[in-house]
């Protein structure tokens, strides 16, 4: 019997071990550490990126600054991690970071089969062409037999390719590794079209010294929806994520900004905005956090609108009309359930 | 007699005449060196032709039209066409140190200064008081991990996802350099020794690395060690990184060094046996500073190869030089700019290359004692 003991004290403390790691939630975790690990693009015009002190700024970035003030209290407290398309799904199932807000479409397997939750959709999509006016082609059903600059290995090569076989059209690939590489082969006249995310093409578009002799086809083949997410099996986490988001949105609609903010929840009548900030109601202390955490998010980086026009608006080079990302109320897709 | 029967005799040398013309000075020098032959002609006045057509225009584009004062692209295009340095002068700090807390690069700059200070110890034989500098030397791994995360001892923890720039290189590049050479020379003599086991171990681990990509194992050291780890544990990813690519260049140092002792004449080998020295002694006084030496070239090419292929980490998203070019274009105040980022990351690297290969040769010199 006694050599029993050892082995199964060992085993007993090893279980007791991973079972007290596996039950600790990520909200438990990030506030003892007092830091949100996030990982983000390694840059991406308008959505991440860094300024000239070596802080990360971008659209998504100031998501996860969001997420930082509302369960931290501190814009700051963010510790980002750059992800490559490669990296960023085990990053987040090792559980390196807390939430990937890395421009990632929604699909039915990185949903299922990677086992993430997604929290909602900060961005929509769509893939696009862009071609030199001097082509004289206003519709992307005129591109049979044109030669197309595609990133291999991506989503938007097999959208490319269903397009272009559901047309009846044929196509040259020329195939490309990186964004930049495209825009200089595109540029130098190796390939008429060139296509990626409306947004990358705006973006590149933007940079182009004659940015008037091209255009985007209205034409946008795919969807896209960005968004962040979360690892499967920590539901209240998931629930902060996108509660953090919807307030972004929400704040939108109801006329909430990062300036306002405070002079809103000490002065609005409106029964949901009294509940969003804090005012009415224990809502943030039901999902485990202070009550007051949308205006601290809300503070930190200002609601939807704010954050779009910070980074990829129309007054940025990136210039991205709001389009399918408007505020319904404004006809655009982005509506958030409401906050009661 | 004889005075009269010899009609000339002369007294002194005659004087020396110049040589014929064209065969001496700068003259000579070009016809020697640049016009020999026909194929010489024509091939000395083509590179004429290239370095004509090519050299004016990058100098004229990187130094005299070059802007260096501008807060974004278009305001360098707006000011003259050249190359746009404004990007580099605005974000040097980041190329340097990546995401370093501005307040603390005095720590990796003293770090940096102490490399130089525990090298020249390591490169310089005959500096007095060698013995008691080459501990500092030995330490300086230590010293250095200690200024650069710190975290006890009054020094403010910084953590890995805030290193980046060159600084990440160095840190793999030189930890990498340090580390593989031991291991490698262990390794080397584990495989041409007659122990069965040491010889199979040392052999399939070098078989193993050498058939597996770098990027492989990088991957490896990302995202698969994250997985077979309990959760929670976080194996830093630097520190990851470093073993792999230690691991990495120390089977090629490995076959480099193998390379050498195979060279050595089995004389040496007896001799020392004759001599009555032990595998040891034999090794340390006898067969390694010989191979060693032969391997020179072989070992400084697998240093300058590794601290080229540090830069392979931007595929797992750390911010050496290379990764933070894209965070740079991001910024839509630079989108666009090309050349001149990797311009300037070139010129990093090679000031780092050259001054290897540059040593290498002075070593070789040093110590050519004509064997060969």
């Amino acid at each position: 019997m006694k050599k029993m003991i050892l082995p199964v004290a060992l085993g007993a403390a090893f279980a007791a071990a991973s079972f007290s790691v596996a039950s600790a939630g990520t909200l438990e975790d990030v506030k003892e550490r007092g830091k949100l690990r996030c990982a983000v693009s390694t840059g991406l015009a308008g959505f991440s990126y860094t300024d000239e002190n070596g802080k990360w700024q971008g659209f998504d970035v100031d998501y996860c600054r969001a997420v930082a003030a509302a369960v931290l209290g501190d814009a700051d407290a963010v510790e980002f991690s750059p992800a490559t398309g490669k990296t960023r799904f085990t990053m987040l199932a090792s559980g390196e970071v807390d939430i990937l807000s890395r421009n990632t479409t929604w699909t039915f397997s990185r949903d299922v089969d990677l086992k993430f939750t997604f929290l909602g959709v900060s961005y929509y999509d769509g893939q696009g062409f862009m071609v030199k006016k001097s082509l004289g082609v206003n519709s992307a059903k005129e591109l049979d037999g044109a030669t197309v600059c595609i990133q291999t290995g991506t989503t938007t090569e097999l959208n490319l390719s269903d397009y272009f076989t559901a047309e009846g059209m044929s196509y040259e690939p020329l195939a490309i590794e990186t964004n930049t590489e495209g825009r200089q082969n595109y540029l130098a006249d190796a390939c008429d079209v060139y296509t990626t995310d409306a947004s990358g093409l705006a973006a590149s578009r933007a940079t182009f010294e004659n940015a008037a002799d091209h255009i985007i086809l209205p034409e946008i083949i795919s969807k896209e929806p960005l968004g962040p997410l979360v690892r499967h099996g920590d539901d209240q986490w998931a629930d902060i994520g996108r509660w953090v988001l919807n307030a972004m949105k929400i704040s939108e609609e109801k006329g909430i900004t990062a300036a306002n903010v405070d002079d809103m929840a000490a002065n609005s009548k409106d029964p949901e905005v009294k509940r969003l900030l804090g005012v009415s109601g224990e809502m943030g202390a039901s999902i485990g956090l202070d009550n007051d955490f949308a205006l601290q998010a809300i503070k930190a980086v200002g609601n939807y609108g704010e954050v779009f026009e910070r980074h990829l608006g129309t007054e940025t080079k990136v210039n991205l009309a709001r389009g399918l990302n408007a505020s319904w109320t404004e006809g655009g897709l982005q509506y958030a359930p409401p906050f009661r | 007699m004889s005075d009269n029967s010899v009609a000339f005799v002369a007294t002194s040398d005659k004087p020396q005449l110049p040589a014929p013309q064209g065969t001496t000075g700068a003259v000579g020098w070009v016809r020697q060196n640049l016009f020999s032959s026909s194929l010489n002609t024509v091939l000395t006045l083509l590179s004429i032709f290239v370095v004509f057509s090519v050299v004016p225009g990058i100098v004229d584009w990187a130094f005299v039209k070059s802007v260096w004062n501008a807060n974004s692209l278009d305001e360098c295009r707006q000011i003259s066409d050249g190359a746009c340095w404004a990007v580099v002068r605005e974000r040097y700090n980041q190329f340097l140190f990546g995401f370093y807390p501005t307040e603390l690069y005095w720590r990796p700059i003293l770090a940096f200064v102490l490399l130089f200070v525990a090298l020249v110890p390591a490169l310089w034989d005959n500096m007095p008081g060698r013995g008691k500098a080459l501990i500092f030397s030995m330490a300086y791994p230590f010293v250095a991990f200690y200024l650069i995360w710190g975290g006890f001892g009054g020094l403010e923890y910084v953590s890995s996802s805030q290193l980046g720039g060159l600084l990440l290189t160095m840190i793999i590049g030189v930890a990498g350099i340090s580390f593989s050479l031991p291991i490698g020379i262990i390794l080397a003599l584990s495989r041409s020794s007659n122990l069965p086991i040491v010889k199979s171990l040392a052999v399939i681990f070098i078989e193993f690395i050498r058939g597996v990509p770098l990027i492989t194992l990088l991957f490896v050291a990302h995202v698969l060690l994250n997985y077979f780890l309990p959760k929670g544990v976080n194996f830093d990813i630097v520190l990851r990184v470093v073993i792999m690519v230690t691991l990495f260049a120390s089977a090629y140092m490995a076959e480099v060094i193998r390379g050498g002792l195979a060279a050595l004449p089995k004389g040496q080998y007896e001799a020392a046996d004759a001599l009555g020295l032990g595998y040891w002694q034999s090794m340390r006084l006898i067969i390694l500073p010989q191979a060693l030496k032969i391997s020179i070239p072989g070992i400084v090419n697998t240093f300058i190869g590794l601290f080229k292929d540090t830069t392979l980490v931007l595929i797992i998203g750390l911010m050496d030089p290379l990764g933070l070019v894209a965070p740079t274009l991001g910024d839509q105040r630079w989108n666009g700019i090309v050349v001149e980022l990797y311009a300037f990351i070139a010129f990093m690297f090679f000031i780092f290359c050259f001054a290897m290969s540059r040593y290498s040769m002075y070593l070789e010199r040093k110590l050519h004692t004509g064997h060969r």
